[in-house]
């Protein structure tokens, strides 16, 4: 299926990717390096508080969460969900390809995941214009004061995902990553995972439950 | 199953997840607590793939599978009560 590169992946490289997965307890081992997963933590900690007071704060005002909510498009927030976990999927592959030392189709998953990042940001800036065009700001109502601050918020994380993905990129064409390192790819990739992640709970959050 | 194999079908499993919870927006049937536990089942179910077959923690220490599922868990359940509070 993978055309064999050379004698150097079969002495010391790691298993090819159809070769079954050796028991956890032999290999527990996090992907990437500890310190992106502090970093990690530390956002989804700041997510959770932001979640909550949403949550919470719709308790206190069902009714006007409810209407409001009728106004936001659910077709885009459902667009952008596909888009990211399809570009999570293209991480994936991404990764895959290099630790096999497949540079060029590494190269094009990323490229690919980038423009799905891209994708979403054009529909949530649709979203926004729309909003802003509608005469909505942060001080209509709580509902919209959350739903702009909240989704800007993760907006920026997917802008800072798209900068990581592009470095992962550039160093991918340059050969920096392959079977012998991937390290600093797999803490790019679990980052985008994470902003993939905390959207999958904010769209029923904010768009659907009602 | 390989990475690959995991992967593969996660990203299928969550474009599905995602279509019924916009199912659920779409036809209006998104009111009420079926509906709402049901999406955050889903969002549950969609998250755990992201964390085994994604982010790949499936096979990391069992601390780190503790610190997300248990972030994802907290995090649903604390939705899920209050919405309960705001239905009364």
């Amino acid at each position: 299926m993978f055309p064999a590169n050379d004698a150097s992946l079969a002495l010391a490289g790691p298993a090819p990717a159809d070769a079954p997965v050796p028991p956890a307890a032999a290999v527990a081992r996090l992907p990437g390096d500890l310190a992106v997963w502090f970093f990690i933590l530390a956002e989804l900690l700041a997510f959770a508080v932001f979640f909550l007071c949403y949550a919470f704060a719709r308790a206190r005002d069902v009714a006007l969460f409810n209407e409001s909510q009728r106004t936001l498009d659910l077709n885009s927030g459902a667009i952008n969900t596909l888009l990211l976990i399809t570009s999570s999927w293209f991480v994936v592959r991404a990764i895959q390809a290099v630790k096999h030392d497949r540079h060029a189709a590494g190269a094009r998953w990323l490229v690919a995941a980038m423009l799905g990042g891209c994708g979403f940001l054009a529909v949530k800036v649709g979203e926004y214009a729309d909003k802003f065009a509608a005469g909505v700001s942060l001080s209509t109502n709580t509902f919209y004061m959350f739903y702009i601050s909240l989704t800007f918020f993760h907006f920026m994380h997917v802008i800072l995902g798209l900068v990581i993905l592009g470095v992962l990129l550039v160093n991918t064409l340059r050969r920096r990553y392959g079977s012998h390192e991937y390290s600093v790819l797999e803490s790019g990739g679990a980052y985008w995972h994470m902003v993939d992640l905390l959207w999958i709970v904010l769209f029923p959050l904010v768009y659907v439950m009602r | 199953m390989t990475t690959s194999t995991n992967a593969n079908r996660a990203w299928l499993v969550l474009l599905a997840a995602t279509g019924i919870t916009w199912w659920l927006g779409e036809s209006g049937a998104a009111a009420g607590t079926w509906a709402v536990a049901t999406m955050l089942g889903l969002a549950l179910i969609k998250d755990l793939l992201v964390i085994y077959d994604f982010m790949e923690l499936r096979d990391a220490p069992a601390i780190w599978k503790a610190f997300l599922i248990g972030w994802l868990g907290f995090v649903l359940a604390m939705i899920a009560l209050a919405y309960w509070l705001g239905q009364h």
